[in-house]
């Protein structure tokens, strides 16, 4: 059932709501079989980006097109997009056939047509033989899987989704992600998602959006955004992080007064933030040039199953005083055995993964 | 007393639960004996009358001249046809208001609610009686109509059936609003935005997504007022000026004229039975439909 899809191209769209902007300015292109979410805490603008594309929310001005047509005129009935809401919008009324037909029957497909379409859908979903059920007989899931029948029975080219996972347990949520990823692979439609789980955004998208007050913040694979954010709202939204700060005076990182090494150049003197990831933290004794040292005091020690989170404060001579995460994976082997709280350690982050924001943007 | 591990307690906590239900029920003894005192027994007693004929004696001449005298079938149909017509009137009006409303924000929606229940909360002869003032042949209406040279003579609005119609769909207008937009106000506005993504036009989402979905409401709303039009007194008699005469008219003046508890009873007895009757296919109906799914 693998089609051909249109590209997305959002140039200056902005909404306000009197002194309010919604979305201020944002360009975007959605490359064609691209799934792309939409990342952003809510009130970010992200779900007013979402309706613009469908078409329920009339943007002040910008430009939206489909392919080479612009939309931004085009009612929402005549957009031709698959859309999936956050409660699932099902019809109460009708039963699992007719919820995914109801798309059929308005374009006035023939009623065999209907059934054998309304059969790969349901089939395509993992749901066959449940035709006849009534919504209120399924669940969470169930429910999800006959909205995403229902977007995609039509074959639009674009697919829209408003935290379609929101509302399932955590269990199933990460089942139906690498669903929806496989799912997307094999139909090949262009993929908005929206979603303010940065988790489910690293784990399904081809590239991220980060929106915040309604702009757009970054625009990358998942691994940009994770590895390289852009500035400090970035860094601390996306993944557990650190942040410390850092002064650089002509060409030279400092934290507290101890020098350390960064691993990418920082040309402007001023302040900065140094983003450590807790995983990226380990244990060690020996000094190198391609790692940074760190020592402090273990305050305290988390035991999360699949690993142990220390809470570590830094040495007040050198770095004065700083607060510290670190992840230590359960199963790794450490002659020393994971630090009790109380112990004094000595922990490397490697110069590679040295990565500073500026301190003064979007820092909230 | 030997009581075995699974049973610790049970005894003394299934007492509890039972004097908790106990006094949980004693809440509706105050309701009940009202009901019993104020309905169930006048009802009865009114039931008993109704049997009762001219010279004392049981007799079923109360109910055997309802259908021999003519005069009695023409009661019937006058309130069916009053019922009916204001019962559709409402809905033609109220239906659109209520859709309005349940699309304004929450803010303007009250708004508009309190415009519906001002009139609801005002007392229902003073609005009957404000509209003989306005609707007579030297009411409001008409002088203001002859003034403006819009007609020569004053229209009849009222002591008719328009007047009727027009005083009852007014009085009525809340009971049906107030179920419905209840209903409307709980269908989900994304299943039209799902309906209109799909490919839906405004008019076909409309029809096949909220309608169905409002139809509870709407028969409710129509259930009600229909059911109180069959007994309503006071706008009939007033603004109908004596010349279309309701069931409940009839019940007045066959105790009031002519002291015939007998024949006034069995009228009420009809009507109750008759009302009952509607009321039980009713319900039949909206839970067939709330069963739903075929159809």
């Amino acid at each position: 059932m693998k089609q051909s899809s249109l590209n997305i191209s959002i140039k200056d769209v902005t909404k306000s709501y009197g002194d309010f902007f919604a979305l201020k300015d944002v360009s975007l292109d959605v490359t064609s079989g691209e799934f792309l979410t939409l990342l952003g805490p809510s009130g970010s603008g992200k779900t007013t980006l979402l309706m613009v594309l469908a078409g329920f929310t009339n943007p002040d001005y910008g430009s939206v097109k489909f392919g080479d047509e612009e939309v931004i005129m085009k009612p929402p009935h005549l957009r031709e997009i698959g859309m999936v809401f956050q409660n699932y919008a099902l019809f109460p009324h009708m039963n699992v056939e007719q919820n995914v037909g109801y798309p059929q029957k308005l374009r006035g497909v023939d009623k065999a047509e209907i059934k054998r379409s309304v059969d790969e859908a349901l089939s395509v979903v993992k749901l066959d033989g449940l035709g006849h059920r009534r919504v209120d007989e399924l669940s969470g899931g169930q429910r999800q899987r006959v909205a995403l029948a229902r977007a995609i029975v039509f074959k639009p080219q674009i697919l829209l989704m408003d935290e379609p996972l929101s509302a399932l347990d955590k269990k199933l949520r990460e089942e139906m992600q690498i669903e929806l990823r496989q799912l997307h692979d094999s139909l090949n439609m262009t993929t908005v998602y929206v979603t303010h789980d940065q988790k489910e955004a690293l784990t399904m998208s081809d590239r991220i959006a980060v929106i915040n007050h309604g702009e757009l913040m970054q625009l990358g694979s998942p691994n940009d955004i994770y590895q390289s954010p852009n500035n400090a709202f970035i860094a601390d939204f996306i993944g557990e992080s650190s942040l410390l700060p850092v002064t650089v005076k002509s060409g030279k990182a400092y934290l507290g007064k101890a020098p350390i090494t960064l691993g990418h150049k920082t040309d402007k003197n001023g302040d900065y933030l140094l983003v450590v990831r807790p995983e990226k933290l380990f244990l060690t004794t020996k000094k190198n040039k391609d790692t940074n040292i760190f020592s402090g005091v273990v305050e305290d020690s988390i035991f999360q199953g699949e690993s142990q989170l220390l809470a570590i404060k830094l040495d007040r001579t050198d770095f004065g005083d700083l607060p510290l995460r670190m992840r230590i994976p359960n199963g790794t082997a450490l002659e020393q055995g994971v630090p009790d709280v109380g112990d004094k350690i000595t922990l490397g982050l490697r110069v590679a993964d040295s990565y500073v924001v500026e301190m003064s943007h979007g820092s909230e | 007393m030997a009581v075995s591990e699974g049973q610790l307690n049970a005894a003394a906590l299934k007492a509890v639960a039972r004097t908790e239900r106990r006094t949980f029920m004693g809440l509706t003894i105050p309701y009940l004996v009202m009901v019993i005192a104020l309905i169930v027994i006048p009802i009865g007693w009114l039931f008993y009358l109704s049997f009762i004929g001219r010279d004392g004696t049981f007799s079923f001449e109360n109910y055997t001249r309802m259908l021999e005298s003519k005069a009695y079938l023409r009661i019937f149909i006058t309130t069916f046809k009053i019922s009916i017509l204001t019962t559709i009137i409402c809905a033609m009006l109220g239906y659109p208001l209520a859709y309005f409303m349940s699309q304004l924000s929450q803010r303007w929606a009250n708004i508009c609610m309190i415009g519906v229940l001002i009139p609801f909360w005002t007392s229902l002869l003073v609005r009957t009686y404000a509209w003989l003032v306005l609707l007579q042949k030297r009411g409001l209406v008409n002088d203001m109509a002859i003034d403006l040279g819009l007609i020569e003579e004053p229209i009849k609005f009222v002591h008719n059936t328009s007047g009727t119609l027009i005083g009852m769909v007014h009085i009525m207008l809340p009971f049906l609003i107030l179920p419905l937009y209840a209903n409307m106000r709980a269908i989900d506005q994304n299943c039209l935005k799902a309906a209109s993504s799909l490919g839906a036009r405004p008019s076909y989402a409309f029809w096949t997504v909220f309608f169905p979905l409002s139809i509870p409401g709407l028969l409710a709303g129509l259930l009600i007022v229909f059911v109180l039009c069959l007994g309503f007194y006071v706008t009939p008699a007033v603004l109908g000026g004596g010349k279309v005469i309701m069931v409940a008219m009839k019940i007045t003046s066959n105790i009031e004229l002519y002291f015939s508890w007998g024949a006034a009873s069995a009228l009420g007895v009809v009507l109750l039975v008759v009302t009952m009757a509607i009321l039980f296919a009713a319900s039949k109906l909206v839970s067939l439909d709330q069963l739903g799914g075929k159809g």
